[in-house]
């Protein structure tokens, strides 16, 4: 249900792009809005069209690149690639959410604790 | 890291506007195909493939937004729209557009005006390269004029010797009177102005000629090949701006030796350098001559110095030599028993040049910024006006998701549309203001020539738009985007809630313009009254009916026949139908000036220190009367008196009083000039320089052989106008000879009126801005009042039903008028004094609590205010209650 799907934090869609592109090369705004669909499963919740957002952002930084081709099923799309700019990006900001994530767990699962 | 590249995108962007949306369309159509193309593989219906894909993709014009808004400048986006609409609403409203749009141009054009006036005298360096090192040396205490300002070509060789700190010291010769040489050519004789100048002047400012070459060293030796350099102006007006005269002869004459000369001319000096505008404001001048020194040894005081000091040195080091040297040096190196003992006051070029003027400038500064603070409280008030009857429009916007932010950002927009326009043509009208004021010869302020809108001045004005801008823009901001709007939605007409909080906000700007206008009135009133006080003083002459033409004679250098050559000219002038006076004297006052020394003749031989500095005349009989100057005792000179070559002299009450005080002076026999005189006249004080300073000391002396004239002018006292006189006396002095230059005929007054120029510029300016002040004023009056008849329609018309006569409504809009006048009156009048006592300085016999400007502020405001608030009254008396009480 719509309800119970995540709202995704400002500044994690980027990530997100990025990662996917890294992880599976080449692909059109399409692909990359199914792929973090699928590989959240289907926790997110993703108007496909914010995507474009974020992809013009990246693009604009630097850490993409973007060319116009033909897809698997013959459409003409527009391909995003990850640039060694982009990949030097993800590696910081993954740690960084790494990071993140690694200390709200530890802080709530204190807090857990604390209440038992 | 990425930010700036980022910023670049961005801006590109904004301007690729078109293909970068067809791209994204592009895209977001390929994202769809993509998207129903997976739905149907799954199995879906093409029509439900097509749904899905739709809901999944989300707002497509949100989609397009967000895009759009990563990549772009939104701002930029927004701007622009707020700009369309303010042209628009703009463009509606006409009249008020006109309107503020041409306040605006008044304030923000007097302050580029008067910005430029004080950029070119007192921000802008000299046009001199590195103009900083410059200095002007003179006496410390100079009693005499420029004679005590001046000194002789020993002491200046001895300092030019001597120091230490200068790069180079040179001067000029320091009494030059108007059109002191003559060209001669194959037509009539022209009148020309020379300087002479001292060897390395040029040199010294750092002036380089625009064509041909300065002067070399060896023309400065006794008896070098004369030679001349032509200003740029006199080049371009005597000779077609020919670069060929460069090399050749002219015949030049110089007023005192009428031999004519064979001058080369050596060079054309550039047009950036205007001699008077630095050194004598007003005065044209037209070539320059080598100072010889050798030739004027033994002429006393007459160079005046200016310096380039070494580089990095300080001038207050060069102030410590110029003070161990300058006590040290002779007069004269030949005769040491005239003494020695200089002193030297070292001053920056520029301070010296303006800074007497510093002052009257930050006034006028002061002054023109009031105005524009008049303007944006002003045009605040009519935002205001205007955003009171937009409070819905405004509340509408909000309630369809508007922030106050964008609101107060359309308000912003608005003033500063109308600031801009204003601004451009406030550029305009200072443009014509300033090139006027360029050409305007007659002020005697220096570097007026100079004057021009320059990039200073268009920064400035952008600045002064920009603030303004802000400044009207933002009370209307901050009442509007505090409004409340369901309050404003619900309000159906005028005159309920919202109206109060405006009116008191308007009220209060109306008290600030009444009060900044009365500083205005009052600074303006005192000027005028100082200026009144000068014309009012007695000079000791009476310029009006008078005036003076140069006269040329050739007497061959013998005594005898100048003598009688003057006689005939004054005869002959004298005899001319109208003609009440003619005399000739070799000076005028209020021109340039020189002085010798004074004593009174004792027991023992007189020292240095017995005799005064006094101005000197030489002067035909009649020339007293010609210039309607009062003889308080004794006689004025008789041709008997030269043709005996009789020595006498006539002094003023100041140094008759100095020489013998207590004691008739007539009779007694006076050390004047190097020989002795018979005082045979006194006369009332004359105001030698202005009429603001105290009347120096003077002596009168025939031209004999002991007083040979410098140039002479004849002097006529007549009813006739001037132009009939100038022909009739031209015409005798052609007769008397041919040779007479076609010079002008300078009426005195007009030397009177040139030495009180400044004041009258500044008077002028400063009752400009305190009339516009005024009206402004009156302008946010009516618009006040008027604007709460027209809200209080309906209560003026249950008032008029309910009995109230016209009068009673008269009465209690013109009492409201008068409150907010009394109050902004009493702020202005404590404002007043304050900013009067700091203007002290300026006024002339003046006090600066003078009852009569203050009062008659308090008049001309109150009775302004009263007209600005009848207007408005009129109209509400006029009010039929039946259409007053049937509307809404």
């Amino acid at each position: 249900m719509g309800e119970s799907k995540l709202d995704l934090l400002q500044g994690t869609l980027d990530l997100m792009v990025l990662k996917t592109l890294a992880a599976m090369g080449p692909q059109h705004g399409y692909g990359i809005a199914r792929r973090i669909e699928q590989a959240s499963g289907d926790e997110v919740l993703l108007n496909q069209g914010t995507i474009y957002a974020s992809l013009v952002r990246l693009q604009q930084r630097g850490w993409i690149d973007a060319e116009w081709g033909i897809s698997d099923n013959n459409r003409k799309a527009k391909f995003y690639s990850i640039t060694r700019g982009g990949r030097k990006q993800l590696t910081k900001d993954a740690a960084h959410w790494q990071r993140l994530s690694d200390v709200m767990l530890r802080v709530l699962s204190m807090s857990a604790e604390g209440g038992n | 890291m990425g930010a700036p590249r980022r910023a670049m995108a961005r801006v590109r962007s904004f301007y690729k506007k078109p293909p970068l949306d067809a791209d994204l369309e592009a895209e977001i159509a390929a994202h769809i195909e993509l998207a129903i193309e997976e739905n149907i593989q799954h199995g879906l219906t093409p029509l439900e493939a097509r749904r899905q894909a739709l809901i999944r993709f989300g707002g497509i014009d949100l989609a397009k937004d967000q895009q759009r808004a990563a990549r772009g400048l939104m701002k930029l986006d927004i701007l622009l729209q707020d700009l369309r609409y303010t042209l628009r609403t703009l463009s509606r409203d006409r009249a008020f557009t006109l309107v503020a749009i041409l306040i605006l141009a008044l304030g923000i054009g007097a302050n580029i005006a008067v910005f430029s006036v004080v950029n070119t005298l007192l921000l802008r360096p000299l046009p001199f390269p590195s103009s900083q090192q410059l200095v002007r040396i003179v006496e410390k205490d100079p009693k005499a004029g420029e004679s005590s300002m001046t000194y002789t070509a020993d002491a200046t060789q001895d300092f030019q010797q001597q120091n230490r700190s200068f790069q180079s010291v040179s001067g000029y010769f320091a009494f030059t009177g108007p059109n002191n040489f003559k060209l001669s050519g194959n037509s009539q004789p022209v009148p020309a102005t020379g300087i002479l100048v001292a060897e390395g002047f040029f040199e010294t400012l750092g002036v380089e000629p625009s064509a041909g070459r300065l002067f070399r060293p060896e023309e400065f030796v006794h008896n070098a090949q004369p030679t001349a350099l032509l200003s740029y102006p006199f080049w371009k007006r005597r000779f077609g701006g020919d670069r060929s005269i460069i090399g050749q002869t002219v015949d030049l004459s110089d007023k005192t030796d009428l031999n004519n000369k064979s001058v080369t001319v050596v060079g054309v000096l550039p047009e950036t350098f205007d001699f008077g505008a630095v050194f004598s404001p007003g005065a044209k001048i037209d070539l320059f001559v080598p100072y010889i020194m050798d030739d004027f040894r033994d002429d006393g005081n007459d160079l005046a110095l200016v310096g380039r000091l070494k580089q990095g040195l300080t001038l207050a080091q060069a102030q410590n030599e110029a003070d161990l040297l300058f006590p040290q040096f002779y007069f004269e190196h030949k005769h040491p028993e005239y003494g020695k003992g200089y002193t030297a006051h070292l001053t920056g070029l520029k301070e010296y040049v303006s800074g007497k003027l510093r002052r009257s400038l930050i006034v006028l500064w002061c002054a023109v910024g009031t105005i524009m603070l008049i303007v944006c409280v002003n045009l605040s008030n009519l935002l205001l006006a205007r955003a009171a009857a937009r409070t819905k429009e405004f509340a509408m916007r909000t309630a369809l998701g508007a922030s106050r932010a964008r609101i107060v950002r359309q308000i912003l927009t608005e003033s500063l549309v109308l600031s801009l326009f204003g601004a451009v043509l406030g550029l305009g009208l200072a443009f014509v203001v300033v090139t006027w004021l360029a050409h305007q010869g007659s002020i005697a302020l220096p570097l007026l020539g100079s004057l021009r809108i320059d990039g200073a001045a268009f920064a400035w004005t952008l600045v002064v738009a920009l603030a303004a801008s802000l400044f009207i823009g933002f009370a209307p901001g901050i009442r509007l985007s505090m409004g409340n709007i369901q309050e404003a939605l619900k309000d159906s007409g005028p005159g309920t809630g919202e109206g109060k909080g405006h009116q008191r906000t308007r009220s209060a700007l109306v008290i600030t313009e009444i009060a900044l206008a009365c500083v205005l009135l009052v600074g303006a009133g005192l000027l005028l009254r100082s200026f009144m006080r000068v014309l009012d003083v007695d000079l000791g002459f009476q310029p009006s009916r008078a005036a003076a033409v140069s006269v040329d004679y050739d007497d061959g250098g013998n005594v005898a026949n100048r003598a009688a050559i003057w006689q005939e000219v004054v005869r002959r002038a004298s005899m001319i139908p109208g003609v009440d006076a003619a005399g000739i004297s070799d000076n005028l006052p209020m021109s340039r000036n020189r002085s010798w020394g004074i004593a009174a003749k004792g027991e023992q031989k007189q020292n240095a220190q017995d005799f005064i500095p006094v101005f000197v005349y030489i002067v035909s009989p009649g020339y007293l009367k010609a210039m309607g100057m009062h003889l308080k005792e004794g006689r004025d000179f008789s041709w008997d008196d030269i043709v005996n070559n009789r020595s006498v002299v006539v002094l003023n009450q100041t140094v008759a009083r100095k020489l013998w005080p207590g004691q008739d002076p007539i009779g007694r026999i006076a050390l004047a000039g190097g020989a002795e005189a018979q005082v045979i006249g006194m006369i009332a004080d004359v105001h030698e320089s202005s009429a603001e300073d105290n009347a120096g000391a003077q002596m009168y002396l025939p031209s004999t052989k002991q007083f040979g004239p410098e140039g002479s002018y004849l002097v006529v006292r007549s009813n006739l106008p001037p132009a009939t006189l100038a022909m009739s006396v031209v015409r005798t002095l052609r007769e008397i000879n041919p040779g007479q230059s076609a010079t002008e005929f300078k009426p005195i007054q007009g030397l009177v009126d040139h030495a009180t120029s400044p004041r009258r510029f500044f008077v002028l300016l400063v009752g400009i801005f305190a009339g516009l002040g005024l009206l402004l004023a009156a302008l946010g009056i009516y618009g006040v009042i008027a604007y709460s008849v027209t809200q209080r329609t309906q209560e003026i018309g249950i008032r008029m039903a309910l009995g109230a006569t016209r009068s009673n409504v008269v009465g209690s809009v013109l009492s409201r008028t008068l409150r907010l006048a009394l109050i902004g009156i009493a702020a202005g009048a404590g404002a007043s004094l304050l900013v009067s006592r700091a203007i002290a300085a300026l006024l002339f016999n003046t006090a600066p609590t003078d009852p009569i400007a203050f009062a008659a502020m308090v008049l001309l405001i109150g009775s302004v205010a009263l007209v600005a608030g009848y207007i408005p009254a009129r109209r509400a008396s006029r009010i039929n209650p039946m259409v007053a009480l049937r509307n809404n």
